[in-house]
């Protein structure tokens, strides 16, 4: 069976969730590799749930210049592999930086890229949801081995066995003419709330949450469930959250499972980036507000009220 | 005194329905109004600042129909110098290498560029990967998703913002920076700049002008290939209920019901 290569997204060994569904989605393609682009030492954190995951190679491209410069190294890495290994397909995250990864890469190797796949298919096409979900799209390579960005949350990660044989990559020393140095990172801190674009469950609040304070009412029914906190531009707009945490067209695209929005009104420019989680919950006074016409359970009535219900609810459950 | 190309794209307004052709499933330009991509309008701000502490040129570039001269215009308005447009039927349904191989061409014949700004991701493909492909193609360090620029003689500081944090980067020029939301407040053109845009040079120019070979673009020719399109069937409503002092509860019974909780 061909091999799927996948890039692994990891913080400080730390295995990112996307990565673990891009090993299960490309199962339906091949047999999952993993490719680990990182600072010495990386693949050993690791590996041990790359095994768990399914990962039957993990490549290893390792060194100081590979942490050190952007985005370059991880396309050299998969280059270098693809040379050697023929993949049927290479998967990376629909992040910011892996969908820069998949663009060079396709330019590199001469292969079709396609862009924030919702679902992989066995004969290599991908699944596309476009206009903020208006529109399904099935796409294929016509040209080379498939460059696949999937977006976070779209694949359920499933365990599967796999041999995890370690194989070195040597890396080509990076040319500061040709790459930008990383001179310094500052994480996102998001305390230990999930990353908005991974979380399974995410509650955002609009505008009707009225300041900056009241937030927290958000906040706490987001921690009852382990969930993401978002926020509507007019929420982000009116200074009542910061901006990196905005849901919708100018913002993040989620497609978390539960999906719960309070206060906020269901614009288009909201919708577009939140309309295909599986299941949305909708709170807000106005029983004429757009977001109803998309939720599949919605409350009218008094956010205030009902949010912190709801979050006692969730913790009489839990126990 | 940096030598600026600032790329630019003509979109279907967001707020207008986008619909893509049942015939060969390109972007129905008709049934949407065009717009400037709003993030083009905060490159075009950037490149403007460079230019204005440092001196400097400003050229535009697009890609895309004759109607795209909107977009151009709106960019000269704001005080670019100059534009150039490449615009060929041929081009009609590439994809986004293509795409990137075009512009980087067209890039290849303004002299001495020492930067390439672009919106870090338009609003209508959502690729987000262009201006890396161009860096890629133009052998140029990228310096993407930018909030902050600081050009200091040959060399220039970005602090990039994504879903991870921030991260400091730093290049020599010649490089590709691309920028977020975030970057900057855009200028309204004054009426001034309006009048002045329609005396400024518009270069015209075709996919064989570029030299780029005709069999790497089109949709014929596509690294990619859309096979079924279809708007999906509008979400439904759901169930819906008045809070009668039991709202949270209703949610949590719902919840409960679907496996959610």
């Amino acid at each position: 069976m061909a091999e799927v290569l996948v890039l692994v997204d990891q913080v400080d060994g730390e295995v990112k969730k996307v990565t673990l569904e891009l090993l299960t989605a490309a199962r339906a393609l091949g047999e999952p590799s993993a490719v680990v682009v990182g600072a010495p030492g990386t693949a050993a954190k690791v590996k041990e749930t790359l095994a768990a995951y399914g990962a039957q190679k993990v490549y290893v491209a390792e060194s100081d210049d590979a942490a050190g410069y952007l985005v370059t190294p991880k396309v050299d890495a998969l280059a270098t592999v693809a040379g050697t290994a023929s993949p049927a397909a290479v998967l990376v995250a629909a992040t910011a930086e892996g969908k820069e990864v998949s663009g060079r890469l396709a330019v590199r190797l001469g292969s079709g890229v396609l862009v924030d796949a919702v679902g992989v298919n066995a004969d290599g096409s991908v699944d596309q949801s476009i206009f903020g979900g208006a529109f399904s799209v099935k796409a294929r390579a016509a040209k080379g081995a498939p460059v696949i960005s999937v977006r976070p949350g779209s694949v359920d990660a499933e365990r599967a066995e796999g041999a995890a044989a370690e194989e070195t990559v040597e890396l080509p020393a990076a040319d500061p003419a040709k790459s930008a140095r990383i001179t310094g990172v500052e994480p996102a801190v998001g305390g230990d709330r999930p990353e908005l674009t991974e979380a399974t469950v995410v509650v955002s609040g609009g505008r009707g949450v009225g300041s900056a304070e009241k937030f927290e009412v958000v906040e706490k029914l987001a921690d009852s469930l382990g969930a993401a906190v978002g926020a509507s531009r007019a929420a982000v707009d009116s200074g009542y959250y910061p901006a990196q945490f905005q849901v919708g067209q100018t913002g993040k695209t989620v497609s978390p499972q539960l999906y719960i929005a309070l206060g906020i009104s269901g614009a288009i420019q909201h919708r577009a980036g939140m309309q295909t989680s599986k299941t949305i919950v909708a709170v807000n006074k106005d029983p004429e507000a757009p977001i109803f016409e998309i939720a599949d359970f919605g409350v009218v009535g008094d956010l205030f009220d009902v949010a912190p219900q709801l979050t006692d609810e969730v913790a009489k459950r839990k126990g | 005194m940096p030598n600026i190309v600032v790329l630019v794209k003509q979109v279907p307004d967001t707020y207008s329905e986008r619909k893509l052709n049942e015939s060969d499933h390109t972007l129905d330009r008709e049934s949407a109004d065009a717009v400037l991509d709003e993030i083009n309008e905060r490159a075009v701000e950037e490149a403007l600042k460079i230019k204005e502490a440092s001196e400097g040129e400003v050229t535009v570039l697009c890609v895309g129909p004759d109607r795209a001269t909107d977009a151009i215009r709106k960019a000269l308005s704001m005080g670019a110098d100059k534009a150039i447009h490449v615009s060929d039927e041929s081009l009609h349904g590439s994809d986004m290498v293509a795409t990137a191989k075009v512009i980087a061409a067209a890039i290849g014949r303004v002299e001495g560029v020492d930067l390439v700004i672009a919106g870090n991701e338009a609003s209508d493909g959502r690729g987000g990967a262009v201006p890396a492909m161009l860096a890629e193609l133009l052998g140029m360090p990228q310096l993407t998703h930018a909030r902050q620029v600081t050009v200091d003689g040959s060399t220039v500081q970005v602090d990039r913002e994504t879903e991870e944090g921030l991260t400091h980067l730093e290049a020599g020029l010649p490089a590709v920076i691309s920028v977020t939301e975030k970057i900057n407040e855009p200028r309204y053109p004054s009426f001034k700049g309006i009048m002045a845009a329609k005396k400024k040079p518009v270069e015209t120019l075709t996919v064989a002008d570029l030299g780029v070979d005709a069999g790497e673009v089109g949709l014929a020719n596509a690294w990619s290939t859309v096979l079924e399109a279809a708007p999906k069937p509008p979400r439904t409503a759901g169930q819906r209920v008045d809070d009668e002092g039991d709202g949270g509860t209703k949610i949590a019974e719902y919840l409960v019901g679907q496996k959610l909780i």
